[in-house]
């Protein structure tokens, strides 16, 4: 396997003294999807939020690129805007279809962006709602917005928390066919955050679990579902954990 | 007529000098969490509490020549009686209304909308502007706030401004001369004047709002 | 996004025209260009700094004087002549002698003799004159409570008043016709307090319209008293002419040496031109055509002398 492209060793999150997340080791390598399983609460978004530079870890190092960052240094903006997140809910500004996906762009001093906002909406399925207002869109056609939004950025790293939480099949099956066209074309790093084993099985190359902030087993996803080296993951993958 | 342009120059430069100061300020106080923080939003709730006529008071005596600012000779301190000293009443009783009214309208914007837009490669600026834009109805009522209060206010700019005639009198404290003139006539005629801007700039104001919001 | 900055542009261009109004119509409210003074000023050498800005002279004074209109009436000759702007504040005596005081104000034009000259004693000022005088009056509603009219004495009157318990509106702002009233009050031994004293903490023009509302006496100077005839009031005169009403105006220069900033040169001269006898004849016609009679009787030492009068004692 290449180098990775993050490598986290001794992190840890700690909120008012209280300690989230701890993980030894944990890598990400270039153009994998990389599945974070487990039950809620666990710790796989505050994971996210340090993977995107969001907060600064309390304890270790996360590496990015071949850079070390410890939780003192800030992140440069450059590093910072190589990742981007789709969070569950899309959080979608309150202007227009076309000014949601083009603002990223814009926060980047990119002022003409009509045709690559014309591409992406295309993609997603949207170009006709491009004038619309953003908060007239229904739940799928938003998060095909957040979705088409950090699309544009083209970025090294796209983390997906539970992004298809919540919606119709027919938009889980669009979303997951645009990230795996996106990954396989485009060889774009991913991670995704879910607590959905088919879709983990349906779209990841490795899968990890989560539980009380640790992560129990990294696997590659034929081994995690059918081999699984920790008697934990077993009971997760057989739908015998309790939570 | 004199006293109507040199309100609205009084009033509305007051208004831009604490929008300018007044939303960055909010804008802080409602995104960025530092030591002393809920100190700092007590005095300001205060502050916006704070009776006009108190402000002018304290300005007059900042201002007066044997007061703390009186005695520095400088272009920056407006002497008393003039409309400079005006502008400066005005803008201390403005600034906490459009801080204190930006502030509630950044607060009520979502916390994890701002971490999206971090997330989407924002700087702490643009994460402000951004945020800024999102409660911009918030914004747009702190700034009519502040000017209702102002542009109505008598108490201060009497005792800065002193009510000079072609100098320092404005619409509100001309009502108040005639009155006392027992002018009735040309007192109710300024205060429809006065009336009547604040018609045109609320009105103005609302169609704003209604466009940004739609 | 574009939109969004479009109306953050469009408040800030509110805002700016707003400002800017003001700005360009700002020339309008300073006095229209008056051509250098052709006339060579009477005595005092011209203002040293002519080639700069105009200077300002401030003038604190009472509101009666401006509430009359008779500095609207005098003052622009005196700023045409000596090419200065004179800013008038009018507050109570209190303030205007505390604005001497804090050094605030250039010259003073008050009407309170006892405080005038503890300002002078205090070293607050370099230089008093006497101006002029009006008279106070009692007025009150035709019906007459109190049975005041045809009386002569306003220590008598004011006993009346009080002892009918009839109601008498104050102007309770510490004002030369607060002063004055009570003086009044001190003379004929009342200290006055009940329902019927009522304290306004007001100007004149206001307390006249307290008074009438309330069918209630009050003290007031003849000029605001005749100037609001004029708009309707339904008070009367009751009590004139006891000494005791009468209301000498002074005319203070602050102490120049409360600060640099202190217009001692132009304080004189405005002085100086007050208590002239062409100004002094200003001053005794203002009024005669609207009111039929004089508003402020001419009073300076120049004055007496011109109509062969002995001047002031002081």
């Amino acid at each position: 396997m290449s180098e990775p492209l993050y490598e986290l060793r001794q992190v840890e999150k700690a909120y008012h003294g209280r300690s989230v997340l701890h993980i030894d080791e944990l890598a990400v390598y270039p153009g994998e999807i990389l599945a974070l399983v487990g039950p809620s609460g666990v710790g796989k978004s505050t994971l996210l939020r340090l993977l995107n530079f969001l907060e600064p870890p309390t304890k270790g190092t996360i590496m990015f690129r071949g850079q070390v960052f410890n939780g003192q240094q800030e992140v440069p903006l450059a590093e910072r805007r190589r990742v981007t997140t789709v969070f569950q809910r899309p959080f979608l500004l309150n202007r227009s279809v076309k000014a949601n996906v083009a603002y990223g762009l814009h926060l980047r001093g990119n002022r003409d962006s009509r045709e690559q906002v014309a591409d992406v909406l295309a993609r997603v399925g949207l170009q006709d709602q491009a004038q619309q207002r953003a908060r007239t869109l229904s739940g799928g056609e938003a998060q095909r917005v957040a979705l088409a939004r950090a699309m544009i950025l083209q970025p090294d790293v796209l983390l997906l928390d539970e992004p298809t939480a919540n919606l119709d099949p027919y938009n889980v099956g669009m979303i997951e066919e645009i990230v795996r066209q996106m990954n396989a074309t485009q060889a774009m790093t991913m991670v995704l955050v879910t607590h959905n084993i088919f879709q983990a099985k349906r779209l990841a190359h490795r899968v990890a679990l989560l539980l009380n902030g640790r992560v129990v087993e990294t696997a590659p996803t034929d081994t995690f579902f059918n081999q699984p080296g920790d008697p934990r993951t077993a009971a997760f993958v057989r739908g015998d954990m309790v939570y | 007529m004199e006293v109507v342009a040199l309100s609205l120059r009084v009033s509305g430069t007051a208004l831009l000098v604490s929008t300018v100061i007044g939303i960055p300020i909010g804008a802080f106080l409602g995104l960025r969490r530092f030591v002393g923080r809920p100190f700092v939003m007590a005095l300001l709730y205060t502050a916006m509490g704070f009776p006009p006529v108190v402000v002018g008071l304290l300005v007059y005596l900042l201002l007066s020549r044997n007061g703390p600012l009186g005695q520095i000779e400088s272009a920056w301190i407006p002497r008393l009686f003039t409309p400079e000293a005006m502008i400066l009443a005005q803008s201390v009783i403005a600034v906490p209304l459009v801080a204190g009214f930006t502030m509630a309208a950044v607060l009520g914007v979502d916390p994890q909308l701002q971490q999206q837009i971090k997330s989407l490669g924002a700087t702490p600026w643009q994460e402000m502007a951004t945020t800024l834009s999102e409660a911009r109805v918030g914004v747009i009522i702190a700034i009519v706030a502040a000017l209702g209060r102002i542009a109505a206010e008598v108490g201060a700019v009497m005792l800065v401004g002193g009510n000079i005639d072609g100098r320092t009198r404005v619409l509100t404290t001309a009502v108040v001369l005639e009155t006392r003139k027992g002018n009735f006539e040309l007192a109710i005629a300024l205060g429809i004047i006065l009336i009547g801007i604040a018609f045109v700039v609320n009105t103005t104001m609302l169609i704003l709002q209604r466009q940004v919001s739609k | 996004m574009n939109k969004k900055w479009l109306w953050f542009v469009a408040i800030f261009v509110l805002a700016l025209m707003v400002a800017g109004c003001g700005g360009t119509a700002e020339p309008t409210a300073v006095p229209t260009d008056i051509p250098a003074p052709e006339v060579a000023p009477t005595d005092a050498p011209a203002p040293a700094d002519t080639a700069g800005e105009r200077p300002r002279l401030l003038l604190a004074t009472t509101t009666s004087t401006e509430n009359s209109g008779l500095l609207a009436e005098i003052l622009p000759a005196f700023s045409q002549e000596y090419n200065v702007d004179v800013d008038v504040v009018a507050v109570g005596t209190g303030q205007a002698l505390q604005l001497g005081v804090d050094g605030n104000a250039d010259v003073l034009l008050v009407h309170a003799r006892a405080q005038e000259d503890a300002f002078m004693a205090n070293g607050d000022g370099s230089r008093r004159e006497d101006v002029m005088y009006n008279d106070f009056i009692i007025v009150g509603p035709p019906s007459d409570p109190a049975g005041l009219q045809g009386m002569t004495s306003a220590t008598e009157a004011f006993t009346k008043i009080a002892e009918t318990q009839s109601p008498f509106v104050s102007r309770g702002d510490d004002s030369g016709t607060h002063s004055k009233e009570k003086a009044i009050w001190a003379a004929a031994g009342i200290e006055p307090a009940g329902d019927w004293y009522i304290s306004a903490g007001q100007g004149m023009g206001a307390v006249l319209t307290m008074a009438d509302e309330q069918q209630a006496y009050t003290l007031s100077d003849r000029a605001t008293y005749l100037a609001l005839t004029l708009e309707g009031t339904e008070l009367v005169i009751l009590v004139e002419g006891d000494p005791i009403l009468f209301n000498p105006y002074g005319v203070i220069a602050v102490n120049p040496d409360k600060g640099a900033h202190i217009h001692a040169d132009l304080a004189n001269q405005f002085i100086d031109w007050l208590i002239s006898v062409p100004t002094q004849e200003l001053i005794g016609n203002f009024g005669v055509a609207e009111f039929g009679s004089s508003l402020f009787i001419p009073d300076s030492n120049a004055w007496r002398e011109s109509q062969g009068m002995e001047p002031h004692s002081n």
